[in-house]
């Protein structure tokens, strides 16, 4: 009884398409509405999100900012402690030997004084009297003998006192020369040591440009300047570059190092017990291999070339010191064992040839005895704690770059959400207007119909217009809304 | 307190996490027919004792027992060992289970019958107080000699978690009823092992032999 058609006469294609058309004209309006409504939707919620991104990515840059300057501030800091702290040492130094160095001084001047004031001694003169008695002996005697005799015993006199008063100058000339020449090694002295402190000044002074340089970088810093911001982000991504690769290479070594004595181990912890999936010997390697970097951390936070974990850095120098000692005792053990393991492990692998040999039923091959090889495990067996102890370093950098570097990466991985966020709002807004547009289009001919009836023939251009101008009528009457003295002065004309 | 808990909670959820329970540990016991029928054979018998001892690691059990006397004693038991855990130590016990299984082979004769069900619940018996994780039983036989049909023999075994794996033998005489003979004998150990809860598997091939511990 169904399969009679319903309509009494068959379906005319024309006729049906003509419906259709007339039915799409008169659902135009809310079906674009409605389409419209369902794009903004989109839109809006996507913009929203974007919004919310960017805020998001906004406060991520600005804790990476802060991140960054206080890292700065924290290194520019450590530097110039060390400076101040290689200055003290400088200035300790020198003063210590200061009070020796003014004794000494105060001694070679004191000398120096004596024999310059010995070296100033005025040289005998002949007797006052000479001058009187040389007229006297210059005078011409008539031929008396007594008076003759007696002008030459005045002439015999004063020569007498005249080769002493020279050979007395010559002594005193020759001791005050002694003198001099007992000067000049003071002088020599005093000159060394003026030289010294002259160096350790200049050192002094060299380092205070350092500290200059340092406060200046410092001062940037805290004045949070984009020149102090671009040079730490780059030097952190720097370090984080080095540093990662620091740390890969120590993870090769620790690699190489856990083969060397997993094998081993089974000996002290057992071969055939597991924990969870893994051999007990693995993880107990692999425990002894973490025991070790724990030490190297804690010795180099002890000789505060780290600073990862502020309560060892704030203990007083003799708990530090202890500290250094027992962690480096600790060290040396460890190292020692691995060496011992090494040694087991190369011994473990002869055992076990010459077992699958004995098994395999073969003759033994008797190896030739060379010792390079397990010398060569031993000593690797023993370096490689001491060369993991120092992954300390890299790895404090590797953290504290890590922290800017994950931040930079984030917020430009928020950046690109949104973009891409606001990139697909766009694509929603216009796409409801594409279909609105695209409705238009496939009942142009009754919009040409309705266009030539009212004197407004129709084009796809009036249709995004159309559109267009709806959205600018809801943006203009939000706007009226928010401020009614606009509207006012629009409808007032003005 | 309320912290307390929650941190020891937090602890022995970590231990229970880590900790294995599971024994991973392996028992052998190899039962080898040295009658007339493959007495030759004890050469391929101690190729596979040394497979055996290569891949035994420490804490696991081995065993090799004959089964041609007849009935099965305490006599019959070539070697047993459970291997140290220290490697070293277990690399020694392993060199002494070797010369002991080549003694055996040097100064064996031929039994008259076999008693393979006897020797089956020995291997049962001595890997279940060997406490280990994963319990083997290896044939190497040709099963002739003992029939299943026999009632006093028709013993039912408890062979859960055990596999009997059995590794075919060169027939030096062929079976008057051929080959047929043979795969009955195989299907009627098949059924006994798989009733008593076991699992059996035949290995055809020797060469193959590295292949019995992946199951």
């Amino acid at each position: 009884m169904f399969t009679e058609p319903l309509l009494p006469v068959a379906p005319n294609p024309i006729l049906l398409l003509a419906l259709l058309l007339a039915a799409m004209y008169f659902a135009r309006k809310p079906f674009q509405q409605a389409v419209l409504a369902f794009s903004r939707m989109v839109s809006n919620a996507l913009r929203l999100s974007a919004a919310s991104v960017r805020q998001a990515e906004k406060k991520l840059v600005d804790r990476n900012r802060e991140v960054l300057m206080s890292a700065g501030l924290e290194n520019a800091e450590r530097q110039a402690e060390r400076e101040f702290d290689r200055i003290n040492a400088t200035v300790v130094r020198n003063l210590n030997g200061y009070p020796t160095l003014q004794r000494q001084m105060a001694e070679v001047a004191a000398k120096l004084e004596e024999d310059h004031a010995r070296s100033m001694e005025i040289p005998p003169h002949l007797p006052n009297w000479i001058d009187i008695i040389e007229p006297i002996a210059n005078i011409k005697h008539p031929g008396d003998a007594m008076v003759s005799k007696m002008l030459a015993e005045i002439d015999r006199n004063l020569r007498k006192q005249n080769r002493q008063a020279i050979e007395g100058f010559r002594g005193a000339s020759a001791k005050r020369h002694v003198l001099l020449n007992r000067m000049m090694p003071l002088w020599r002295r005093v000159q060394k040591t003026l030289t010294d402190l002259g160096r350790s000044i200049s050192d002094l002074t060299e380092r205070t440009k350092t500290i200059d340089r340092l406060m200046d970088d410092y001062r940037e810093i805290r004045a949070r300047t984009d020149k102090a911001a671009c040079k730490l982000s780059s030097s952190s991504t720097t370090q984080f570059l080095v540093a990662g690769l620091v740390l890969l290479i120590a993870a090769a070594g620790a690699v190489i190092n856990f083969n060397l004595i997993a094998q081993p181990m089974s000996e002290m912890v057992g071969g055939g017990s597991f924990i969870g999936p893994h051999r007990t010997s693995a993880v107990a390697a692999l425990v002894i291999i973490l025991v070790e970097l724990s030490i190297g951390l804690y010795l180099m936070e002890s000789l505060r070339i780290t600073r990862l974990f502020p309560v060892i850095g704030a203990m007083d120098d003799r708990m530090r010191t202890r500290m250094i000692w027992i962690t480096l005792v600790l060290l040396t053990i460890l190292a020692g064992v691995e060496s011992a393991l090494a040694f087991m492990c190369d011994r473990m692998a002869s055992d076990m040839e010459a077992l699958r040999q004995t098994l395999a039923g073969v003759e033994k091959t008797i190896r030739p005895g060379s010792q390079i090889a397990t010398i060569g495990q031993m000593i690797m067996g023993f370096v490689l704690p001491f060369f993991l102890a120092f992954v300390a370093i890299p790895l404090e950098s590797f953290i504290s770059s890590a922290r800017t570097v994950v931040g930079i990466v984030t917020a430009g991985l928020l950046r690109l959400v949104v973009f891409l966020l606001r990139l697909s709002g766009n694509i929603a807004c216009y796409t409801g207007k594409l279909i609105a547009a695209l409705y238009d289009l496939v009942i142009f001919p009754l919009l040409w119909i309705e266009g030539v009836i009212t004197e407004k023939p129709f084009t796809i251009r009036q249709a995004f217009e159309h559109v267009s101008n709806n959205r600018q009528h809801r943006k203009a009457a939000k706007v009226n809304e928010k401020n009614p003295a606009r509207t006012h002065i629009l409808e007032s004309g003005e | 307190m309320k912290r307390c808990t929650i941190l020891a909670l937090l602890m022995g959820l970590a231990i229970g996490g880590c900790s294995d329970a599971q024994n991973r540990t392996k028992g052998v016991y190899m039962l080898i027919d040295a009658s007339a029928t493959c007495g030759l054979e004890l050469n391929n018998a101690q190729t596979v004792v040394s497979y055996l001892l290569g891949a035994a690691q420490p804490e696991d059990s081995l065993a090799v027992a004959r089964v041609d006397t007849g009935s099965f004693t305490g006599k019959d038991i070539i070697a047993t060992m459970t291997f140290d855990r220290r490697p070293s130590v277990a690399n020694n016990q392993k060199r002494a289970f070797q010369k002991r299984v080549n003694d055996f082979a040097a100064d064996v004769k031929n039994g008259s019958a076999i008693d393979i069900s006897g020797g089956i619940l020995q291997a049962i018996e001595y890997l279940n107080e060997a406490r280990v994780g994963r319990k083997y039983i290896l044939i190497f036989a040709d099963f002739r000699g003992e029939s299943t049909r026999d009632r006093a023999r028709n013993i039912s075994f408890q062979l859960s978690d055990v596999s009997v794996i059995a590794l075919k033998v060169t027939r030096l005489a062929p079976d008057s009823r051929g080959p047929a003979n043979d795969l009955e004998r195989l299907e009627l150990w098949r059924a006994k092992v798989e009733d008593g809860r076991g699992k059996w598997q035949v290995i055809d091939d020797l060469e193959r032999i590295d292949t019995i511990f992946n199951h």
